[in-house]
């Protein structure tokens, strides 16, 4: 089977949401300092003329292909079923097979032939668990450009494999010591970064949050994920599933398996966001179960925040998820009920990592051991007729250090 | 209370640019912060910004974010906001509050525009507030009988500047310089002409903001706009003194230099 991203990879230009202005009805739009408004215009126009552009589109395939490795095969996982009591069949994605190990790479690469189109030479971005980071340091290499990643300082000790990752792609990465040094505080430090560099500077931003069209761009780029698999599925087994299931921090690769298959009623859409300790603790990330509708980082969506609107501080195992805000386009499905949002707490995640690993010979990250978790649930409640695919999104490596701690593997000790 | 129309009216007359001081409210904590806007008032300043704190201000460098980040600390709330607004407004100077859009969408447009207003505030800065997502907020602050600012930036067409003056009452405010707030060692550059643009489509007075902190930058912006903003510049002799006595002198030097900047200021703005 040869896929195309040139015919399949990229939105139709009537599609219904977001509007001209990025709003996914109530959600998204732009909250931003009037200096950003001139280069938001710029990406907008800049990516309009790309996204039907056959150079751009054909440049995108080209990496896709041959550098990023697409199209990513499907995996069932029938032990991993079995093992979670699941009676029906659990398919893959395998975004984990991707250069450099997740999803992110998708978007990265998008949004960089489009840094160069514009003429820029730097580019920009944060990261929580590194994986964005280290894919934009990757294409920064790639296409000659500088490259400076904001990373949040506790993010730094949690991903100290991919910090130095990015330091070895020739990207320079600054700690961020402000706020909760995580995720949010690392997208704050990009945007005065790019407020004040912008003249000369993309900020690549990995996920699908943010300003108008960030949204819709990352949407865009990542919408391969589920253009392949629904092909993969009807190819191989002949029908479309019954559900789909992805973790959701940001959201970018849930949006991008979920995309196409919005207009297939019959296909259930399951996010899965990151429970930590227990919603009901407080101590979470899951926002879209536990937060309201506010304005973060430039877009309303839902976010953790108090009566005041101070952002409160998300926890989970997971840094790629440790976020209070979630994307629009997410919120947006949320309230017209197409997609339905659930909390996976660390422990439930962890065991559905082990479980994995274990039974499938497939190491996965932390973020997507939220949606292994997710659909052995949703497996759980289902018949034996019942086929679930879910998104892979990012393979284990860089977790390993969480994961032995978690489990009292001891490092450096020999056998 | 005089109302900001008065406030840059009463400048012209004088025939110098208005002094506009920013100050997060709490910080080094409310007492203090209301004594310092209060020297600020005493020492010069026309106008006061009482700074919302916010957790995630993206618009803010280093300086403005540890004086917010201690406001938060210390326990900081809208009401406490609205009880700095209400003491610095009963020095007589107008006193608007700059707050990043969320803590006022969450507390509901229409409730926190009337709150503000009963406090004694006369308008809000809403720097992270395009007008194009602003319509609930002009009826909001329509409704309250409250000033709304909006910010311009070099980088700004003239089709935006338009658009930002067309829906700004009170004053303009231009960035001087694409970047975030705190001290330069020269104001922006592009500064007069974004000045120069926003006077060609709009008759309200343009302050300038971002990157001023001295008399003599003050006098150089004087020389061509309605307004001097400086923030980050008070909030550093702040967080330098050794103890709230000290800081209260060093607000007032400041506030004393900063206005015989703009008076110094020249040519007289002429309209």
């Amino acid at each position: 089977m040869t896929l195309h991203l040139t015919n399949l990879g990229l939105i139709p230009a009537d599609s219904a949401v977001p509007d001209a202005a990025g709003h996914f009805g109530a959600f998204g739009g732009r909250f931003v300092p009037e200096a950003l408004v001139a280069a938001l215009d710029e990406l907008a126009a800049a990516y309009a003329a790309a996204r039907t552009d056959p150079t751009f589109l054909a440049e995108l395939d080209h990496l896709a292909r041959t550098y990023t490795g697409r199209p990513t095969p499907i995996t069932e996982v029938p032990r991993f079923a079995a093992a979670g009591d699941v009676p029906g069949r659990i398919v893959l994605k395998r975004e984990d097979l991707n250069h450099t190990g997740s999803h992110k790479i998708n978007n990265v690469l998008g949004q960089a032939l489009l840094t160069v189109r514009m003429g820029k030479r730097r580019v920009i971005a944060e990261t929580g668990a590194g994986q964005h980071g280290v894919a934009t340091a990757t294409a920064a290499a790639l296409l000659g450009l500088d490259c400076v990643v904001y990373m949040g300082l506790e993010d730094t000790r949690r991903q100290a494999l991919n910090v130095a990752r990015m330091k070895l792609l020739g990207a320079e990465v600054i700690p961020v010591t402000s706020g909760s040094q995580t995720l949010k505080d690392a997208i704050n430090e990009a945007m005065r970064d790019w407020v004040t560099n912008v003249a000369d500077t993309h900020y690549l931003l990995g996920t699908v949050a943010g300003p108008h069209p960030f949204p819709q761009m990352v949407r865009d780029f990542h919408r391969v994920i589920g253009v392949e698999a629904r092909a993969q599925l009807l190819e191989e087994f002949d029908r479309l599933p019954d559900a789909v299931a992805a973790c959701v921090g940001g959201g970018s690769n849930a949006i991008g398996i979920f995309h196409a298959f919005l207009d297939d009623a019959e296909v259930a859409l399951h996010g899965y966001e990151a429970g930590g300790d227990g919603v009901a603790t407080g101590r979470h990330a899951a926002t879209i179960t536990g937060g309201s509708v506010g304005v973060l980082h430039g877009t309303r969506s839902f976010l953790l925040q108090d009566d005041e609107g101070q952002t409160i501080e998300s926890h989970s195992i997971s840094a790629g998820l440790d976020y209070p805000g979630v994307g629009p386009e997410h919120a947006y499905l949320a309230q017209v009920g197409r997609a339905h949002y659930h909390p996976i707490t660390d422990a439930e995640a962890m065991d559905a990592f082990g479980l994995l690993s274990r039974t499938e010979g497939i190491i996965p990250a932390i973020e997507t051991a939220h949606a292994l978790a997710g659909a052995l649930q949703l497996g759980r409640t289902l018949g034996p007729d019942a086929l679930i695919l879910v998104n892979c999104s990012g393979r284990g490596d860089k977790d390993v250090a969480t994961a032995a701690r978690w489990f009292g593997i001891e490092l450096g000790e020999g056998v | 209370m005089s109302t900001l129309h008065e406030a840059f009216a009463r400048a012209r007359r004088e025939g110098r640019a208005a002094l506009i001081g920013y100050l997060p409210s709490g910080f080094p904590s409310q007492a203090e912060g209301i004594a310092l806007a209060t020297a600020m008032v005493e020492a010069g300043v026309d106008i006061v910004e009482v700074g919302l704190p916010y957790s995630d201000p993206l618009m803010d460098g280093p300086v403005i974010q540890a004086a917010v980040h201690q406001a938060l600390t210390g326990g900081s709330s809208l009401a406490n906001v609205l009880a700095t607004v209400e003491a610095v407004a009963a020095t007589g100077a107008p006193t608007l509050v700059m707050s990043y859009w969320n803590p006022i969408e969450r507390v509901g447009v229409g409730s926190f525009a009337a709150r503000l207003a009963r406090a004694g505030g006369v308008g809000v800065i809403t720097p992270d507030l395009p007008p194009d997502e602003a319509d609930a907020w002009l009826e909001a602050t329509t409704s309250a009988g409250l000033d709304r600012v909006f910010l311009v930036a070099p980088s700004s067409t003239d089709a935006r500047i338009g658009a930002v003056a067309g829906a700004t009452t009170g004053f303009v405010y231009a960035a001087s310089t694409m970047g975030v707030t705190g001290a330069r060692a020269a104001v922006g550059a592009g500064a007069r002409e974004l000045v120069a643009r926003v006077r060609a489509v709009t008759d309200l007075p343009v302050a300038v903001g971002l990157g001023v902190s001295t008399g003599e930058q003050a006098a150089q912006v004087a020389g061509y706009a309605d307004g001097v903003i400086v923030g980050s510049a008070f909030i550093q002799r702040i967080l330098d003194a050794p103890d709230h006595a000290a800081a209260l002198v060093a607000v007032r030097a400041l506030a004393g230099e900063l206005a015989a900047g703009v008076r110094a200021g020249s040519p007289a703005v002429t309209r």
